[in-house]
């Protein structure tokens, strides 16, 4: 997005120098979530190690969304566990952060969205401007965030967590209601997020996107990871029908 | 009696000429008011935002108490007011009763409740809207109460408005814990209820108009306020 050094300090060899108890591997182990009486995550298992862009696809109502709020620790699955490194996903949300897919601005200018996080969250307040000139937005500062356009208010989203010095970040199909210049915006930033050593996981049912970005693919199907296996290798030759499907354009319900 | 035309006529002379009575009156008034709506936005916004962004059990029945409490009647206020004021009641011996300091009492429990009813449920719909953005920031309680409260601000004003508007037009609570002493405690509603009473419409409709205005002209300047912040996406 800029020539301007990456804005935050990720640690190069985050989870083997810090002081804090490693993160990964993180594991779903047989979970399940009702909703509404019926099984959205319908005894899911998933175990990702501390590198590089995931990025889960699946059709529409697989459970992407929800698997993410689970990881990240906002939803409790029914049964079942999330862990980090062996601790509880609730335990360590805040060394993650969440990029949904509305992002959700402040009532404030674009800097002061950026100053909130930073304040709560025990940010340099100096790092602001790195951070609003690294998604492109240091010329919007000033202006309301609630008049920024879907990509700028994305970026701004995106800017908002990185604020937060996240160890492992997610985003939630955040390029869904994007045009083609701000979908590449937004990838070019995950990208020089991933390099700068931060763990990405992407949800996406843009197969193009997924190509793209993708160092490893979790493929979601009603609720259950039917495949996990490195990018290359999924999209060259998936090994279900379901993927095979959803990758050709065929519908998968 | 004076005829509706006369004292009408004989009002305007008055605000117009900015009698000194007058103004006294006004200015009380406005102390009083003022001052009780920003003790009742002190106590009443953050109980708000707390039930606003809080669940916990009998928080239904919490609910309930806080809207019935709007309709609290000005004279069982004042009545209640009094009996803990007056000379025999447990906070006599700091001799408030008919003095300012009382009425501003009054009127802040009287409007206490409509800022934290109004602004619960102004504050409880943004918050349905940040909550999960919140958790995921992993703020504290106080840390989303500020945000809300900052980030609703001009719906807020609004809520402080209504209560400002309850505070300045009542007459019970402030007859009874104030006296309606002249230079003293009187203000505009006991001034008008005293001066219809002894058939002097002139200053009772003067000090009709001067609070009707009041009412336009903080309507208007909140009114100007949200449209300013609607321009900017700030509502």
């Amino acid at each position: 997005m800029s020539d301007a050094a990456f804005p935050f300090a990720v640690r190069a060899s985050a989870h083997e120098t810090s002081s804090r108890a490693p993160l990964f591997p993180l594991r779903a182990a047989d979970v399940r979530l009702t909703l509404g009486g019926t099984a959205a995550i319908d005894g899911l298992n998933l175990t990702l190690s501390g590198d590089g862009i995931t990025t889960v696809i699946g059709p529409n109502g697989a459970g992407k969304s929800l698997l993410l709020k689970m990881l990240h620790g906002l939803i409790r699955p029914d049964t079942g566990e999330v862990t980090w490194g062996g601790a509880p996903a609730e335990s360590v949300t805040q060394r993650q952060a969440l990029v949904f897919q509305t992002p959700v601005l402040l009532r404030r200018s674009v800097a002061a969205n950026l100053d909130f996080v930073l304040k709560n969250r025990g940010g340099d307040p100096a790092r602001r401007d790195a951070l609003l000139t690294h998604v492109g937005l240091a010329h919007k500062a000033r202006q309301p965030a609630r008049r920024l356009s879907g990509g700028e208010a994305q970026r701004l989203a995106l800017a908002r967590a990185l604020a937060t010095d996240p160890e492992v970040l997610f985003l939630d199909e955040p390029t869904a209601s994007l045009d083609p210049a701000s979908t590449l915006a937004i990838e070019e930033i995950v990208r020089e997020s991933r390099d700068a050593g931060m763990r990405i996981v992407f949800v996406t049912h843009d197969i193009g996107q997924a190509r793209r970005l993708a160092d490893e693919v979790v493929f979601l199907h009603q609720g259950r990871v039917l495949e996990q296996t490195q990018a290359d290798a999924f999209f060259d030759g998936p090994a279900t029908d379901a993927a095979r499907a959803f990758i050709s354009g065929r519908i998968v319900v | 009696m004076q005829n509706m035309t006369e004292a009408t006529w004989l009002a305007l002379q008055l605000v117009l000429s900015g009698d000194a009575d007058l103004l006294e009156i006004v200015a009380l008034s406005l102390q009083v008011s003022l001052s009780a709506t920003f003790l009742a936005c002190l106590i009443g916004l953050p109980l708000g935002a707390l039930v606003a962004i809080s669940r916990f059990p009998g928080r239904g029945a919490v609910l309930v108490v806080m809207n019935a409490l709007m309709g609290l009647p000005p004279v069982v206020v004042g009545l209640i007011v009094y009996l803990h004021l007056s000379r025999s009641g447990p906070l006599g011996f700091l001799g408030l009763l008919y003095t300012p300091t009382a009425m501003i009492i009054a009127q802040t429990i009287l409007i206490a409740p409509i800022v934290a009813a109004l602004s619960r449920q102004v504050l409880e719909d943004m918050h349905s809207e940040y909550a999960e953005q919140f958790r995921s920031l992993c703020l504290g309680r106080w840390q989303a109460m500020q945000a809300l409260i900052w980030d609703a601000r001009y719906a807020l004003l609004t809520v402080g408005l209504a209560g400002f508007g309850r505070a300045v037009a009542e007459v019970g609570a402030v007859i009874i814990v104030g006296g309606n002493i002249d230079h003293l405690t009187r203000v505009m509603t006991t001034a008008i209820a005293l001066e219809t009473s002894k058939g002097a419409l002139s200053l009772a409709l003067a000090l009709g108009i001067v609070l009707l205005v009041i009412a336009l002209g903080v309507n208007a300047a909140v009114q100007g306020v949200r449209m300013s912040a609607a321009r900017h996406a700030y509502v």
